[in-house]
């Protein structure tokens, strides 16, 4: 966990800040300067509304408001996501005091970039379609409690539950790009499901959900994504996990056919 | 129109707007479903503590009629209480649907759920998964209404916010008009009945713990189509948040859940660091004050002392801060039962509050009041229904902590089968044909097109922080009739000002800079129903406190406040409160009930 203000440097005048942009989704991108007043405990947020009521480059020049997207601002929403630095994070809890200047700030590189620092990664949820990221019900009428469980694999359970869909993992992952490779974060659900006593009933639609071409055989193993992830998920151990299920599945799946 | 089924639109991806739409794809009827952000990253996801309901696991002794005493004592009697005694009956089924979900609820020893404490009772009533329970009561209902999405009963509309219903002549909701938020473009949508579920309006406040997408917006569009709102005046004010440059970070109560204790040093001034003032030069002012419940009387109680605290100058370093202490649990408890909030303190303030108390102050944190709607979750508007916290119902003058998450799926639960059955006997009055829906588009696309045009003097950022900085110093823990007086008169000067800004981004593909005018157009209407709902509320209850008037005055106040928009301001008129189920009596938390 970073701590902020860990620095004990003479607090600059100004931010500066970067922002690589893009005005719509066929024209190039562009690099502009920004400037704004140092404050205490500044977010890359805090900046970017500071940048929105008065747009003007660090040259002087007027210009169009950058555009970005945000909602919870306590990294659990997950649509703040941008590179920052050369990172992927979330932008709500960038602390200034813990960044180098001049800060850059990059739309996530792996998604269809929409304007400035928005991207589109409805892919993401189309990848939890197709691993059935889900508990079959009967319905949602009243069946009593669900299974008894020991608190140990909730605690487990827990860890992928926490996945907020914010894609620092596909950013961070060299063989992630499009329709290559479905990535850890899909994965870490099919391990959420599979994990739990009613999900493993129907565990085989979600291994096949990772078996096809651009399944889980694809990670390379480099070990990126459980770096990148800001919720501290155990992705690799997830895709250790299923990569044995698949397997099995593959050699002996046949037999319950 | 769906000619050959129902169609019911549904506003809001929240736990509210998936729980209704879950149930009505369940029952085989098609959803259209909008939402500003991808549903999975609605408000919701910042509830932290946990769920209520009375499942009596713990040989306390609890019940669902103990459960349904204490919300509408916590909410000094404001409430409805057939409705609140509906949701309290419902709360045990609905935590046993997430656990059949598969939402990893933290465990006892035989594998059963556990439960915590939270405010405003004696019992062990709170579901939780971990400290980020919101989160994983979110994500367990995304995954099924993904399920219906497969299965094509579910539509979803995300990056569409909703601009205005579609009434026909009778005023009776037909749809509604919606905006995509990349190319800006209308379109109206037809519906059999549209459920409104878009949480509460917080950004009215400039900062306080609400997400960036609560600016309700769409209930003010209600509104101003005729829906009554009500109670608005009652907002809850959360005694924990830690302040921030962009937003004030909610510290869930369940850290006194667990046995956080709320202190400032008993020597005004006192410089030294926490851990060096002994336990007996520690003011615990709430257990002082109120032995029965200690750190857990409710939110409005809780914050008037932190807020009073502050103001006499004890606050830490004489600023408006006090301690949450949790530094006494052991480190493995704090992991397992609050890790998620623990580490939001620490990646955002940079102390570790496993050894280190935290600094929290008071914030902005709900609105109890919402649109008005009958037991059914029906507004006055025939065919536009509403649940969770855009709705009055349940919470009365304050909502008691892990009631929320329980309400939101409670509406959304009783929404489904009014919507469908509304629509399943609706008139049509002949009202089929696309002149209401061309009227609807035109009226909408022209205020666009005027905001577009216009060029004036004023900034729509400026206007809002205005705003927020007015309501939040005037409308919030203390209430003086002079200054919500004169933020009335102020918001009606901002209300001036707003016809003079200018849109101030030339690009308007995927803009912010036009939906958040739209938004703040309709914030500042919303704004005046609180403060005026405040100004004429002479007494005190729950969350809205007058110095002038300290009691609570059910003779001429126990009845629930109406606002109905006029062009020149809300309108007020008061119903009578259904207090059939227990008689309302003085609440007093020093005393065990």
């Amino acid at each position: 966990m970073q701590t902020a203000n860990a620095t004990n440097r003479t607090p600059p005048k100004t931010v500066e800040i970067h922002i690589r942009r893009r005005a719509t989704p066929d024209s190039a991108q562009y690099w502009e300067r920004f400037e704004i007043p140092y404050r205490a405990n500044l977010n890359i947020i805090s900046c970017l509304m500071e940048i929105q009521k008065n747009p003007v480059t660090k040259e002087g020049n007027p210009t169009t408001p950058p555009v970005w997207q945000m909602n919870c601002l306590e990294q659990v929403c997950g649509i703040c996501t941008m590179v920052i630095n050369g990172r992927a994070r979330q932008s709500c809890s960038a602390l200034v005091d813990n960044l180098e200047q001049p800060i850059k700030l990059e739309p996530m590189s792996k998604f269809p970039n929409v304007r400035d620092l928005i991207v589109d990664r409805s892919r993401m949820f189309d990848h939890l379609k197709k691993v059935h990221a889900w508990i079959e019900l009967d319905g949602t009428y009243d069946l009593g409690p669900g299974p008894r469980m020991d608190q140990d694999d909730v605690q487990e359970r827990y860890a992928y539950s926490r996945c907020m869909t914010c894609g620092c993992c596909l950013e961070a992952c060299p063989q992630y790009s499009e329709d290559q490779y479905i990535g850890p974060q899909a994965i870490a659900q099919v391990r959420f499901f599979n994990m739990h006593p009613t999900g493993k009933i129907t565990r085989d639609e979600r291994l096949e959900g990772i078996m096809g071409d651009d399944g889980i055989t694809n990670c390379g193993n480099a070990q990126n994504c459980v770096k990148a992830c800001p919720m501290s998920i155990p992705l690799t151990k997830a895709i250790y996990e299923e990569n044995r299920e698949t397997v099995f599945h593959g050699l002996f799946g046949w037999l319950k056919h | 129109m769906a000619s050959n089924g129902i169609k019911i639109a549904i506003v809001g991806g929240g736990l509210a707007g998936l729980a209704a739409a879950m149930k009505i794809a369940e029952g085989g009827h098609a959803v259209d479903l909008f939402s500003v952000v991808p549903v999975k990253r609605s408000h919701s996801v910042c509830a932290q503590g946990g769920i209520n309901g009375a499942v009596n696991t713990k040989g306390e002794g609890d019940s669902t009629w103990e459960h349904f005493d204490d919300t509408v004592y916590g909410g000094d009697f404001l409430a409805n209480q057939p409705p609140a005694k509906a949701m309290c009956e419902m709360a045990p089924s609905i935590i046993y649907l997430f656990d059949r979900m598969g939402v990893p609820f933290s465990r006892t020893p035989e594998g059963l759920l556990d439960f915590r404490r939270f405010g405003g009772t004696k019992h062990h009533r709170t579901a939780f998964a971990g400290a980020s329970t919101g989160q994983q009561l979110l994500y367990a209902l995304d995954e099924q209404v993904r399920r219906y999405e497969v299965s094509g009963k579910v539509k979803k509309y995300e990056h569409w916010e909703m601009i205005s219903l579609v009434l026909d002549d009778h005023q009776v909701c037909r749809g509604l008009v919606a905006m995509n938020l990349q190319t800006l473009e209308l379109k109206a949508f037809p519906a059999d009945a549209v459920i409104v579920a878009t949480g509460g309006p917080g950004l009215i406040f400039g900062k306080s713990t609400n997400s960036m997408v609560c600016t309700g917006s769409a209930v003010a569009a209600c509104y101003q189509q005729g829906a009554r709102y009500a109670n608005g005046e009652f907002i809850q004010v959360h005694p924990t948040s830690i302040p921030g440059e962009d937003k004030l970070r909610l510290m869930s109560e369940s850290a006194r859940g667990e046995g956080g204790r709320v202190w400032v040093p008993r020597q005004q001034g006192d410089k030294r660091a926490p851990s060096a003032i002994p336990e007996k030069e520690r003011l615990y002012f709430l257990e002082e004050k109120y032995p029965a419940y200690g750190n857990l009387v409710p939110r409005d109680i809780a914050t008037r002392e932190i807020f009073q605290v502050c103001l006499e100058g004890m606050g830490i370093g004489g600023q408006n801060q006090v301690y949450l202490d949790v530094s006494h649990i052991p480190a493995e408890t704090l992991d397992r039962k609050l890790g998620a909030i623990l580490e939001i303190y620490e990646m955002f303030v940079g102390d570790d509050p496993r050894h280190v108390p935290m600094r929290i102050f008071p914030g902005v944190h709900y609105s109890m009041g919402g649109l008005w709607v009958d037991f059914n979750q029906r507004t006055n508007i025939s065919g536009l229904l509403a649940a969770g916290e855009c709705d009055y119902s349940i919470h009365g003058a304050n909502r008691l902590g892990a009631n929320s998450l329980v309400s939101c799926v409670y509406g959304g639960f009783v929404a489904a089968p009014a919507a469908i059955e509304w629509a399943k006997n609706v008139q049509r009055n002949g009202a089929d044909g696309s002149a209401i829906y061309d009227g609807e588009l035109k009226r909408q696309q022209e205020i666009n097109d005027a905001l577009i045009k216009q060029s004036g003097t004023e900034n729509q950022y400026i206007v809002h922080q205005e705003m927020g900085k007015w309501m939040t110093d005037n409308c919030t823990v203390v209430r003086y009739n002079d200054k919500l007086q004169a933020t009335d008169e102020k918001l009606l000067e901002l209300m001036d000002r707003y016809k003079r800004i200018s849109i101030n981004d030339s690009n308007l593909w995927a803009t912010m800079a036009l939906p958040h005018a739209r938004h703040l157009d309709n914030m500042l209407e919303l704004a005046r129903v609180i403060t005026l709902g405040a100004l004429n509320r002479n007494e005190s209850r729950g969350a809205h406190y007058k110095p002038e008037f300290p009691d609570r005055d059910d003779e001429n106040f126990l009845k629930t406040t109406i606002a109905e928009y006029s062009g020149e301001g809300p309108v007020f008129s008061y119903d009578p409160v259904d207090v059939s189920l227990v008689a309302p009596r003085k609440r007093d938390y020093s005393k065990s009930k």
